[in-house]
């Protein structure tokens, strides 16, 4: 076996520091590679595969089944012999306009999350990108570190702040009752889920953002600036679209999860802020409709993956455009 | 330096702000003297008492623990394989699958894994739980030990290799212990997502079994209570704890240009 060893290969076929280009350094596949390989990576595959792809998949067949008289899912082939397999459920979804709408909400939402962590990171990553390196990492840390406090604590957080006892809910309708307005209540409302999802989503709009800005070479600007560019024309002529990969990186790692969301419109929201996610709860927990919660489940999957995907798309296009 | 005006400044501080202000209300009013979390009466340890009294939290918080503990350890293992298969060989299926649930939203993994379970008459539960959690903090691990491994010098098993190690030798005695920071801190990963994962619990635990989160959970549905407050300021500890011990392991935990590039 020792007699068999590979002659080390030169470093710079490896690529030591970009992960992406390790991809190339194919010589490292040697003849008893495939044994190790399946050692190696098989555990990990099979269990994946088990308790990853062969649910997803199941759900998928499932959502072309009929429901069950109490819940769940009809057999699969009924008394008469007839294979229950169908589209039902995929017409129910695109014939009743109350589920689009819901759709539409959904993202409504979390359209609104994007633009507002745009406006809150933006200049946040700015600052983060313009100090000097002793701080930055420190500054970074202090974006992340509340995302790594649990979801619920977060959306608790909230309920304290827009509770109708508390100092917020007070100053705001005192100042509405000057004018003469009724009291609004902050809890149990649109306000309340957007807020709660622009604070859970911010840290992943400054992370990719302040990598692009980071990168941004000064001289740019100081050109930009010899040539006559006030600052709002640096901004918006050089800064900005420069910035544009982190922006629509930003925006799909925001986006795609408050589309999805279920934990906060369920607790913060009012009776009218059901989401994608809170539907597909109902279908699973309490209407038990699995073929039409699958189906909920499906088409916000593939919305989110065609939304990262057209993302990861522009990026590229933009970043090649420079280039 | 390079100008920095003002009204970035007070952007940036907004920010923090809100970042902080929400995890600081929560922790200051653990230590308050009142059922409503509205105003500040006095200083009390009252509601870590009530807490340390409740049996259902302790429940909860044991079963957490329990749950966090085995699926740190089989996380672990599997992703720490699945990171290496991934460094050394070129892998078609594996990478999609490590990045797969990590890419989707949550609550399909969450409810195709309830499917998955009742469809199989697996009986919802602890063991449940720790199963699909496993299979969402694989791939964090293995990203971070993947991580490692880009940093380290493979000559150095070849060498391991040459000198007639066999494969087992060469990992046990060369590559385990140069990545060990990086697999202890996706250790502490799996551990700390295990523990505060509410959405893919919520599915698959099925009713009668509590972690922290559903607890949690069950709790603020019906009412704001600072007991609440106060298992929350020790959770947030517990997990600023472990970061701080992981981040300190593998520096790659935290953000520097070259890892948060999109």
């Amino acid at each position: 076996m020792g007699s068999s060893a590979p002659h080390p290969e030169p470093l710079a076929a490896r690529g030591e520091r970009e992960p992406s280009t390790r991809e190339a350094g194919e010589g490292r596949r040697k003849p008893r590679a495939s044994l190790g390989k399946w050692l190696v990576g098989a555990p990990p595959l099979l269990y994946l595969l088990v308790f990853f792809a062969a649910p997803t998949l199941i759900m998928v067949l499932a959502s072309f089944r009929s429901p069950g008289e109490f819940g769940g899912l009809a057999p699969i082939v009924d008394e008469t012999g007839k294979l229950d397999l169908n589209v039902d459920s995929y017409v129910r979804f695109v014939t009743e306009p109350v589920f689009a709408r819901v759709f539409v909400k959904s993202a409504w939402y979390a359209t609104l999350t994007t633009l507002f962590c745009l406006l809150l990171a933006y200049p946040l990553a700015t600052l983060i990108a313009k100090s000097s390196r002793k701080y930055r990492d420190l500054l970074l840390l202090l974006v992340i570190l509340p995302f790594w406090s649990n979801f619920l604590i977060r959306i608790y957080a909230w309920m304290i702040i827009l509770g109708p006892n508390a100092a917020l809910a007070k100053l705001v309708n005192g100042t509405l009752a000057l004018f003469g307005a009724a009291p609004v209540p902050l809890l149990f409302s649109g306000f309340a889920v957007l807020v709660c999802l622009v604070y859970v989503s911010l840290p992943f709009m400054v992370l990719p953002l302040y990598a692009n800005l980071e990168k941004h070479d000064q001289a740019l600007l100081d050109a930009a600036q010899d040539l006559g560019a006030n600052a709002w024309q640096r901004f918006w002529r050089v800064t900005f679209p420069l910035s544009l990969p982190g922006v629509y990186a930003g925006a799909a790692l925001v986006f795609i999860p408050a589309l999805g969301i279920f934990a906060i419109p369920d607790i913060l929201g009012g009776p009218e802020d059901t989401l994608i996610g809170n539907l597909i709860k109902q279908q699973f927990l309490e209407t038990r409709d699995w073929p039409f919660g699958s189906v909920l489940s499906i088409v916000l999957t593939v919305a989110a993956l065609m939304l990262a995907g057209i993302a990861a798309w522009v990026g590229r296009r933009g970043a090649g455009r420079r280039a | 330096m390079r100008r920095r005006p003002a009204w970035l400044w007070a952007a940036a501080i907004f920010a923090y702000a809100f970042l902080y202000v929400p995890l600081l209300i929560v922790v200051v009013y653990s230590f308050n003297d009142s059922r409503l979390n509205a105003e500040w009466v006095g200083f009390t340890f009252d509601w870590y008492r009530t807490l340390a009294s409740d049996d259902q939290m302790l429940k909860a918080a044991g079963n957490s623990l329990m749950i966090g503990i085995v699926v740190s350890f089989v996380s672990t293992v599997l992703g720490t394989m699945a990171g290496l298969a991934m460094h050394r060989y070129r892998l078609r299926l594996l990478p999609i699958l490590i990045v797969a649930p990590i890419a989707i939203p949550e609550i399909l993994m969450g409810v195709s894994l309830l499917i998955f379970f009742v469809l199989l008459n697996f009986t919802l539960g602890l063991v449940s739980v720790a199963l699909a959690h496993i299979a969402f903090c694989i791939g964090f691990v293995a990203i971070v030990v993947r991580a490692r491994l880009a940093g380290m010098d493979e000559t150095l098993t070849e060498a391991a290799r040459d000198c007639g190690a066999t494969p087992a030798s060469a990992f046990r005695y060369v590559t385990l212990p140069l990545i060990m920071p990086g697999v202890i801190a996706g250790a502490l990963m799996a551990f700390t997502l295990s523990i505060d994962d509410f959405v893919i619990t919520f599915f698959t635990a099925g009713a009668g079994t509590i972690t922290l989160p559903l607890q949690i959970y069950s709790m603020i549905k019906i009412s704001v209570t600072p007991e609440v407050n106060a298992v929350s300021t020790l959770l947030m500890l517990l997990t600023l704890l472990l970061i701080v011990v992981a981040a300190k392991l593998s520096p790659t935990l935290l953000p520097s240009e070259r890892e948060t590039t999109p």
